[in-house]
């Protein structure tokens, strides 16, 4: 039955994978890499990592695919352009994926069989959950703490890329506002009769 | 149980297989590179899971949780670096990103 539902999963992620890369459109893109990512966290509940498949769901979908998807829909670009001669690419391309498959199944094979494995995805605790938090917050705490860090980073890197200066543009100047005197504001005019000011 | 670690990492190698095809295959377009990017990433992540779960320690899943971290916070500065190229260029044509070549 796992055996069955692995093959479901693995067939939809390489299907889904190769449509990420062919796909005529961006946006078609971005919606098969969310299949992708969804799929993937269908593998890694099947071994009990539910944890990671979750966070898999509300990192990649619900955050990194959908800045993806406001990115490709925000940029006015012609992809039906930028698609043109892809097919030149294909022979190369191809033969790099094949050294590449060939290699890694070269290198699984010199090895030889499965290792001796001890399935275990929640070791020394009830639930997975419990298992990453145990050692996350004692161990690993220093890592915990440099990936918040570079999530930081990231943060004030992508506000102070994008932050742009416009000029001409009318803004509320709150601390000019609250500053304002009666003397600088209001000037009393004498008008002579007839005259205007 | 009949799943092995030998299927997850199959999966992983044809993943990133898939990957690195996909960065030269679009090599015009930077948006699809950055998803084949994160293609790439996400094959590492199945393979971290998979190794830490055969193997009964959950270290794996700690670093697959980091990986997942800097990919994010690639995704993010990458597609903001793309969104200031586009405003300065007007188009993201990955070939005519030359201005530093001097």
């Amino acid at each position: 039955m796992e055996l069955i539902a692995f093959y479901i999963f693995a067939a939809i992620v390489t299907v889904s994978a190769l449509a990420v890369i062919m796909a005529k459109n961006p946006v078609h893109s971005v919606l098969w890499l969310i299949l992708t990512f969804f799929t993937s966290a269908g593998l890694f509940v099947l071994i009990g990592a539910e944890f990671l498949a979750m966070l898999l769901v509300v990192v990649y979908v619900g955050a990194v695919a959908v800045l993806f998807l406001f990115v490709v829909m925000m940029l006015d670009v012609d992809f039906v352009e930028l698609k043109q001669g892809t097919l030149r690419y294909w022979p190369f391309a191809g033969l790099i994926g094949l050294a590449f498959i060939a290699e890694i199944a070269l290198a699984s094979f010199a090895r030889g069989g499965a290792p001796n494995t001890t399935f275990d995805a929640a070791p020394g605790a009830d639930t997975n959950t419990e298992a990453i938090g145990q050692v996350m917050y004692t161990d690993y705490f220093l890592l915990f703490q440099m990936a918040g860090l570079i999530l930081l980073v990231a943060m004030i890197g992508a506000i102070v890329l994008t932050l742009r200066e416009r000029p001409g543009v009318k803004r509320q100047n709150i601390a000019k506002q609250t500053s304002r005197r009666r003397e600088d504001a209001i000037e009393k005019v004498s008008v002579e009769p007839g005259k205007g000011i | 149980m009949d799943l092995t670690i030998n299927h997850f990492l199959t999966i992983s190698a044809i993943l990133f297989t898939i990957g690195v095809v996909g960065i030269f295959v679009n090599r015009k377009n930077i948006i699809v590179i950055l998803m084949a990017i994160e293609l790439i990433l996400l094959s590492v992540n199945i393979n971290l899971v998979a190794f830490s779960v055969f193997s009964g320690t959950i270290e794996g899943q700690i670093f697959a949780m980091l990986v997942l971290t800097v990919a994010a916070a690639e995704a993010a500065v990458g597609l903001a670096i793309l969104v200031v190229y586009f405003r300065n260029r007007g188009d993201i044509a990955v070939e005519s990103v030359d201005l530093m070549k001097g």
